[in-house]
């Protein structure tokens, strides 16, 4: 267990996070997901000892580490830059800290030759970090971070700087290599998809704070905040409260409970369709429906349909009005 | 360039319209490292040519065994090779704490770094003469010493390994250094397998250079040394002297040694700098 309590920490005017807390539970993939410069970051740093937090306390199995410098806390990070040895070698690189830690070398040769293997890099031992692309670097730093054994692997945001395509791949890797080895690991992200795609929980940070922390599909369902509801998935606007495009029920027959709308515009995305529309009083709102959805209604342009939203107003799948904004468990 | 027709003039004949803009632009291409070729001959080879002739005489190996000449010469390497070791390490030193460190005056001391090169060196010779010679306010008398040689090369070399560093150790990935503090590596490892490594190309051309500046350093030590024949004569005092005493073939002979230390040493010196720096992606 992993707990950050009542965290604060400021760069110069600048505060990146306020009496923040969070519970991390052993053996989980937990995402900590939030817009850029809203703290996630350094509540990593803070968690790994690369950051000294002004006032509060992180607690590693209860013992108080605060004031433990990294290279004594047992940790893994990856960094979103790959932080490569330049002037070693693959294999050097994952080394290094069995090195530092003068692991015997036959068991270090070992541990390297099954890590290597492991990121499918046991061909390129011999080659620079210069000469391999940033998916292979950042595997390379996987696989760095994972040599010594760490307790706990923490990632900032790991992909961040890989295109769309080895983005995806190595998201799913690291879900299978976290299902494999069940070490504690954290990871910073900006994209809800990638969060909702591998984290067993989520951890939304913005302003410094938290502004929730539960399991993916809770936040999803049950978010605590328009915050929170907006940066999890697409929302749009509908008698004045948040809903999202696929829960609003679309008819063409006037229902006491609906909205009468001006459709504007059909929009087809292959599988869904989009639908924007005009309010009586001229909020525009977007509504998702899928393509069989979309031909039995048999509606076009200048159409007049009626929106209804999922639920009346302040039912299970709206906002929860319990929920504390800071509290981090769920 | 060897695709294209040349004339015996050398002029390439534009072989379709097409060519002429890339013939022209090739020409205009090849003109400039022929002009930095020439500038190069004129400045360098040609005076070394120069003195490489007026040495080659019978004289060369007579003068260059003058017991005299060669205990300058024996002094002169051992004062630049101290020089160029300990520039190394205080250059290294001055660097990281103005890459590193944040303090009043910062730049103040940034722009001291080059005062050394700005400064006349018979000035910087004289103020060290007044400070450390005979009536020293400091009461430290170093004057016709070795030691008193030694600190003036360090004053004049002082920017050559500071300054070469210094923007390398500004392009050094930080987030490397978490990294392998995140391994387990204290600060010193730390510096010494991640940070030293990247620095070390520039630190050894930066000392290299400051070795062969203190091979042939004149002005800051003439005063403070003394001149004493077997004891703190260097070589490039020994040559004026030989000069204004006539002795046109036996500085020539000590001026090309000299020479040939310094080029030999920058050879070393840039190829391992060349080999370090090519690991670096």
């Amino acid at each position: 267990m992993i707990e950050a309590r009542n965290i604060s920490k400021s760069f110069g005017d600048f505060r990146a996070l306020t009496e923040v807390s969070v519970s991390i539970e052993p053996g989980r993939l937990t995402a900590l997901l939030g817009p850029s410069g809203g703290g996630k970051s350094t509540l990593l740093r803070v968690i790994a000892g690369l950051e000294v937090p002004d006032s509060g306390e992180v607690r590693v199995e209860g013992r108080d580490v605060t004031r433990v410098p990294a290279r004594k806390r047992r940790i893994g990070f990856v960094f979103q830059h790959y932080a490569a040895f330049t002037h070693m070698t693959v294999w050097d690189n994952v080394a290094f800290g069995l090195k530092i830690a003068r692991t015997p070398r036959d068991q270090a040769r070992q541990r390297v030759t099954e890590l290597l293997d492991l990121v499918h890099l046991d061909g390129l031992a011999r080659r620079y970090p210069a000469e391999l692309s940033g998916g292979q670097r950042q595997r390379m730093a996987l696989a760095r971070a994972l040599a010594t054994a760490p307790g706990v692997l923490l990632l900032d945001e790991p992909f961040g700087a890989l295109d769309a395509k080895v983005r995806q791949e190595l998201r799913g890797w690291l879900r299978r290599l976290h299902d494999d080895m069940h070490i504690t690991t954290i990871f910073v992200t900006h994209d809800q998809e990638e969060a909702m795609e591998i984290a067993d929980e989520i951890v939304v940070i913005n302003h410094g704070q938290v502004e929730q922390a539960g399991p993916p599909d809770q936040l999803y369902d049950h978010p605590a905040n328009e915050f929170v509801m907006g940066f999890l998935g697409p929302v749009t606007r509908l008698g004045g409260e948040l809903v999202r495009p696929h829960d609003i029920d679309v008819s063409t027959g006037r229902h006491p409970a609906a909205s009468e709308a001006i459709v504007e515009r059909l929009v087809s995305l292959g599988f869904t369709t989009r639908l924007e529309a005009t309010l009586a009083d001229g909020q525009p709102v977007t509504v998702q429906l899928t393509r069989a959805q979309a031909a039995e209604l048999d509606i076009g342009t200048g159409d007049i349909v009626f929106l209804r939203p999922p639920h009346p107003a302040g039912a299970a799948a709206g906002l929860v009005p319990a929920s504390r904004p800071g509290s981090a468990r769920p | 360039m060897a695709d294209l027709p040349v004339s015996p003039l050398g002029l390439r004949a534009p072989a379709a319209p097409g060519y002429i803009r890339t013939g022209a632009s090739r020409a205009a291409a090849g003109l400039g490292p022929g002009v930095a070729l020439l500038y190069l001959s004129l400045m360098v080879a040609l005076p070394v040519a120069a003195l490489t002739s007026t040495a080659a005489s019978s004289q060369f190996l007579t003068a260059l065994t003058a017991p005299q000449t060669g205990a300058a010469l024996a002094l002169t390497v051992a004062e630049a090779v101290a020089t160029a070791v300990i520039d190394a390490v205080t250059g290294v030193a001055l660097a990281w704490v103005l890459v590193r460190d944040d303090f009043p005056g910062k730049r103040l001391v940034n722009a001291l770094i080059d005062l050394p090169f700005a400064l006349p060196t018979i000035v910087a010779g004289l103020v060290l003469l007044t400070l450390y010679g005979p009536g020293s306010p400091v009461q430290l008398n170093i004057a016709q010493t070795r030691a008193g040689i030694l600190l003036a090369l360090l004053f004049v070399t002082l920017p050559f390994v500071v300054r070469a560093v210094q923007p390398v150790l500004l392009a050094v990935d930080r987030e490397a250094e978490e990294a392998a503090a995140s391994l387990g590596a204290g600060p010193l490892t730390t510096f010494r397998r991640i940070v030293l490594p990247a620095i070390l190309p520039a630190t050894l051309s930066g000392a290299g250079l400051a070795f062969a500046r203190a091979l042939g350093e004149f002005g800051s030590v003439v005063l403070i040394s003394g001149n004493l024949p077997f004891k703190t004569m260097m070589a490039s005092v020994l040559i004026a002297g030989q000069v204004e005493s006539g002795d046109t073939a036996g500085a020539a002979a000590v001026s090309v040694t000299l020479l040939a230390f310094a080029l030999v040493v920058i050879a070393i010196v840039t190829g391992a700098a060349r080999r370090l720096a090519r690991r670096h992606g």
